[in-house]
């Protein structure tokens, strides 16, 4: 049980996935300008996320490591990936149509994030257990959502600020991003 | 549009990096120090260039409808080929990289240009390309690592500088310094293209 709180605390605050490993900036600049689409964006890499971990768990240990072909991860991580995206697109738009409009236009950015395969390719090389990867996985989504949120409830508040003109768009949000990471760094004594 | 301009519009007017703000995980992670910057810069050129010339070479077999997956095998094969050649020829710099040289993979530079280029026009203009877009992405990796090792460390490409290496600004070097220098690189450069636009 305590490993679990130090990977969740850790995966969460202290190595922040966005703040602190540099994984996902894309959707972390791009689809940060509105608190809504970002919850919108958090909830769907959560759930892609978790799932990529799980099942890149199981390609890893009974498929790459029974036929010696470890080699082939990337390869194999980034199909399985891909084809996890449109089958959850598909699952979501069948069965929840509510959740598919609220999801729908962020899910086929996710393949080409970073987090996903970064975190997948992490869990095996943390050699992390099936109850770590998933728990790991599951919590770096939440940073990364919790660093979207935070990021788009600033960036909001900016829209009416009065800055000069060579730093509107993204260099703001780059130095309002290095400030967050800077504050992030606070929580390294934590554990 | 001709082959010198082909090359040269990756290096300043699309950018990858500094005009089209595409491929920052890298530029932010791995811009610690100067040898990182061309290293990742050259192993990105490598996998760019080598999927631009078999996208093209292979543009009018792949089927249209499942072009992307296409694509992203042709990418992650040549990124696993990059990752086994720099394990065994340059360890110490596979350890620096670490996990962001599978990740070129998800660079979303690659895949861009295998559709947006690679896929519509001839050999010999995606060679051109991919060179012009691989160097602009190098430079510019080349120029955030610069500032984040001379002010971060007191060092540019590991050789100390006098006045810098006795108290460098720690906080260059570490996460949140990726921000600040790329962020003041880009103002810099919105700054600069002001002047210009205004002198005009």
């Amino acid at each position: 049980m305590r490993d679990i709180s130090i990977i969740v605390i850790s995966a969460v605050l202290i190595n922040n996935i966005v703040l602190s490993q540099f994984l996902g900036i894309c959707p972390f600049l791009g689809v940060s300008k509105k608190v809504s689409s970002a919850v919108g964006m958090g909830l769907a890499v959560t759930f892609v996320l978790t799932f990529a971990g799980m099942i890149t768990w199981f390609v890893q240990q009974f498929v790459l490591i029974p036929l010696e072909i470890e080699y082939l991860q990337t390869i194999a991580f980034i199909l399985v990936i891909a084809s996890l995206v449109q089958f959850v697109e598909m699952v979501v738009k069948k069965t929840s149509p509510d959740l598919y409009k609220a999801l729908g236009v962020y899910l086929p950015l996710i393949t080409t994030n970073c987090a996903v395969l970064g975190v997948s390719i992490l869990n095996i090389q943390k050699t992390y257990g099936f109850l770590d990867s998933v728990v790991n996985s599951f919590a770096n989504a939440i940073g990364f959502t919790l660093a979207l949120v935070l990021m788009a409830g600033i960036r909001e508040r900016l829209e009416d600020a009065d800055i000069p003109a060579s730093l509107k768009g993204l260099p703001i949000s780059l130095i309002t991003a290095a400030l967050m990471s800077i504050a992030f760094m606070g929580f390294t004594g934590l554990i | 549009m001709n082959l010198a301009k082909t090359f040269s519009k990756g290096i300043i007017n699309e950018n990858p990096l500094f005009r089209l703000m595409l491929g920052m995980c890298p530029a932010l992670a791995i811009t610690t120090s100067v040898e990182n910057g061309i290293g990742m810069g050259m192993a990105f050129t490598a996998v760019l260039l080598a999927s631009n010339v078999v996208v093209s070479l292979l543009r009018r077999i792949i089927p249209e409808s499942i072009r992307i997956p296409c694509f992203i095998v042709v990418i992650a094969s040549f990124v696993t080929i990059t990752e086994m050649v720099m394990h065994a020829y340059a360890p110490a710099l596979f350890e620096s990289l670490g996990i962001f040289i599978p990740l070129i993979v998800v660079n979303c530079i690659i895949l861009g240009r295998a559709e947006a280029f690679a896929s519509k026009n001839g050999l010999v203009p995606s060679v051109m390309d991919a060179l012009g877009m691989g160097l602009g992405y190098t430079l510019a990796l080349v120029t955030v690592s610069a500032v984040r090792e001379v002010l971060g460390a007191g060092t540019f490409l590991g050789i100390p500088i006098i006045g810098l290496i006795d108290n460098p600004a720690l906080v260059m070097i570490l996460p949140p310094g990726g921000f600040i220098a790329l962020g003041c690189i880009l103002a810099l450069l919105n700054k600069m293209q002001q002047k210009k636009a205004q002198s005009n």
